[in-house]
């Protein structure tokens, strides 16, 4: 079998100093396999939202070692990073985080103008990927003319459209009614079947229990690490 | 990204606050507009002032008495300096007098109108002595006009003054000779005296200061420069003035014309070695001044000069202005956009790119005032402005125009790293 696509050892993140130290991670080991579909639930608080960003490349840890697909990731520079995020990971945030004022198309497109991927190419890539979530018919539409549940699945369709090794959701469902919620894991269900592998951050049993395998974080460590019964 | 998409994600962010957007280029238009407008009213004034002169003809010489020339040389060091060749004896004891008081004479004229039908004074082209009266009251028929300026002369000197006669004729060598006193008038003058039909003052004797002078011609109109009206004058011949108006002393000035401009200094240089010689001085102590009308158009050029170059600098000012204005905006830009950002760099915009589109964008709103400034600066350059008459200089508008698209990429350049340098992580955490 191949490298894992997230290996992470004695990671810790540290803000603030002296008394005001706070170990928002607090020495994570994690390994996450390709095609894997793992869910992190957890308390706010409990550092699920720090390791999803340095799992993301936006943050850094304070120590320890976070391997994404074979790179160790604290030895990249600046621009170095800018390529990971682009071609390596899709981020789905709980606010969708669509650029305004811009098409839906043109927000799947962005992604692969930063990395240079000529017009036409962008233009079949992106719709390629807007016609897999389902919004092929919402092309031109504007993020503000989208129900929520479409702007989400206008994210993911920016997410896989570079075709990464991961995609990282945090609390995707979290802004979506009961119906969107559905789509969009049912949208999740068809991406791991896929073999995409998947990071999702949530504190809601009902999103978890879709993943094949649940971590449980308290306090900046993992708690637990449970298979679930439906994926066995 | 390429130069098209980074434009049209800059367009895009310009158009988001239009009235914004438009408030800032104002400063950077009003800044480009001024310089060319300021700058061409400079260029403008210092061509009126060109053109009054050149109107003169630029290959005119005017000899006058120094104000400033010591004096004081001996009789017979004028002597010495003057063995004979153009006056004799007569002009030997002239010069001596000449030597103390600074004058200019009939005769340094003559002497100079003699030598310009040899090789001594090849460049001159004529020589017109002028005497000068003044206070002359014209009276006529009962009306009566202040004359301006009552100027005796040869007949060339309407050829050296540029001057024509538009009725009538000019008065003739032996008139000049003979002491006839025959007269030419402006139109200001023949207008007040016999109204607006100036022709019927030809062959009518007129009076000035009581005595009387026929009116031969009427000199063509060559309206007012600034506040001077260039048609109040009478025209005489010297002769005649001298025996009635201005006595037998020194005249005032002798206006000389070089044969083309080019010879103007070479003229100048003939007529200096003439007189040096008469009045028995060198270039260190001359009681005389030659002064060319180039010489008096690059003093007025120079100080010209520095009226456009302040003006422009004043201009240049607020366009300084309308550069912070354009920088102020897109720190509160990239302020509002920190979201944005984040979410950009999320998905893999690299620090170039950010930099890159706020730069754009900078740009694009200099540049869009650059333009619309140069077309009002071009039509504003169309009016009289405080009686001048602008002329657009074309560095002012490539430089206006350059120097706002500079001070776009400058001042866009801080608030433009400033997007960059966000990390992703603070940047969409940003409400």
């Amino acid at each position: 079998m191949s490298d894992p696509v997230i290996r992470v050892e004695r990671l810790t993140k540290v803000y603030g100093h002296g008394e005001a130290e706070v170990h928002a991670l607090a020495g994570v080991d994690l390994v996450v396999a390709q095609r894997e579909y793992l869910a992190v639930m957890g308390a706010s608080g409990s550092g699920k939202s720090t390791l999803m960003n340095v799992l993301g490349c936006l943050d850094t840890g304070s120590s320890g070692r976070y391997l994404l697909d074979g790179v160790d990731v604290r030895r990249l520079v600046d621009r170095q990073l800018s390529y990971v995020r682009n071609r390596k990971i899709g981020f789905i945030f709980q606010s969708f985080n669509l650029i305004p004022r811009t098409t839906a198309l043109r927000n799947v497109e962005l992604p692969l103008a930063y990395a240079g991927v000529p017009v036409a190419e962008r233009r079949e890539r992106a719709l390629a990927a807007l016609d897999r979530v389902g919004l092929a018919d919402r092309v031109k539409h504007l993020p503000s003319e989208l129900s929520g549940g479409q702007q989400q699945r206008v994210a993911v369709a920016r997410a896989i459209v570079t075709d990464p090794v991961l995609l990282l959701a945090d609390e995707p469902t979290g802004a979506l009614d009961s119906h969107s919620t559905a789509d969009v894991l049912a949208l999740f269900g068809e991406l791991a079947d896929e073999g995409r592998t998947l990071v999702v951050i949530t504190h809601e049993d009902a999103v978890a229990r879709h993943a094949q395998r649940i971590i449980g974080m308290s306090d900046g460590l993992i708690v637990s690490d449970t298979r679930s019964l439906e994926a066995v | 990204m390429n130069a098209g998409e980074v434009l049209r994600v800059a367009w895009q962010g310009v158009t988001v606050n239009k009235p914004r957007s438009v408030l800032t280029t104002l400063g950077i238009l009003i800044g480009v507009a001024a310089v060319i407008i300021l700058v061409a009213v400079g260029t403008g004034s210092s061509k009126a002032v060109q053109d009054q002169i050149s109107r003169l003809g630029s290959n005119t010489l005017t000899v006058t008495a120094s104000s400033t020339a010591a004096g004081g040389r001996g009789g017979a060091a004028g002597g010495l300096f003057f063995p004979g060749g153009g006056g004799g004896g007569d002009t030997t004891s002239q010069n001596a007098t000449q030597s103390r008081t600074p004058e200019i004479t009939m005769e340094d004229a003559r002497a100079i109108a003699e030598a310009s039908e040899t090789d001594e004074a090849s460049a001159v082209l004529g020589v017109a002595p002028v005497v000068s009266a003044s206070s002359v009251t014209a009276a006529y028929d009962g009306a009566s006009h202040s004359v301006g300026t009552f100027t005796g002369s040869t007949p060339a000197y309407l050829l050296i003054d540029n001057s024509v006669v538009a009725e009538g004729r000019s008065f003739t060598d032996s008139e000049y000779t003979a002491h006839r006193r025959v007269a030419l008038v402006g139109t200001s003058v023949a207008e007040d005296l016999v109204g607006s039909d100036v022709s019927d003052i030809i062959g009518e004797q007129v009076s000035f200061n009581g005595i009387t002078f026929e009116v031969v011609g009427v000199l063509e109109a060559k309206g007012s420069a600034g506040p001077q009206d260039q048609d109040d004058r009478v025209i005489a011949p010297a002769t005649a003035v001298q025996d009635t108006l201005a006595g037998y002393g020194p005249i005032g000035s002798i206006e000389i014309k070089a044969t083309s401009a080019d010879t103007v200094d070479l003229a100048q240089s003939q007529v200096e070695t003439i007189l040096d010689g008469r009045h028995g001085v060198t270039a260190a102590d001359r009681d005389y001044d030659v002064q060319n009308a180039s010489s008096i158009l690059d003093a007025a050029t120079s100080s010209n000069r520095t009226f456009t170059v302040l003006l422009g600098a004043v201009a240049a000012i607020s366009l300084l202005v309308g550069g912070i204005g354009v920088m102020n905006i897109m720190l509160v830009t990239v302020t509002e956009r920190t979201r944005e950002i984040g979410i950009r760099k999320a998905i893999g915009a690299r620090r170039g790119d950010i930099v890159g589109q706020f730069l754009a964008e900078a740009v694009l709103l200099s540049l869009f005032g650059g333009a619309v400034g140069v077309v009002v600066g071009l039509v504003g350059s169309h009016f009289t402005i405080v009686g001048v008459q602008p002329v657009v200089a074309p560095y002012s508008v490539v430089l206006a125009f350059g120097v706002a698209v500079v001070i776009g990429l400058v001042f866009g350049l801080y608030p433009a790293n400033r997007a960059a340098s966000l990390r992703p992580i603070d940047a969409m955490r940003y409400e």
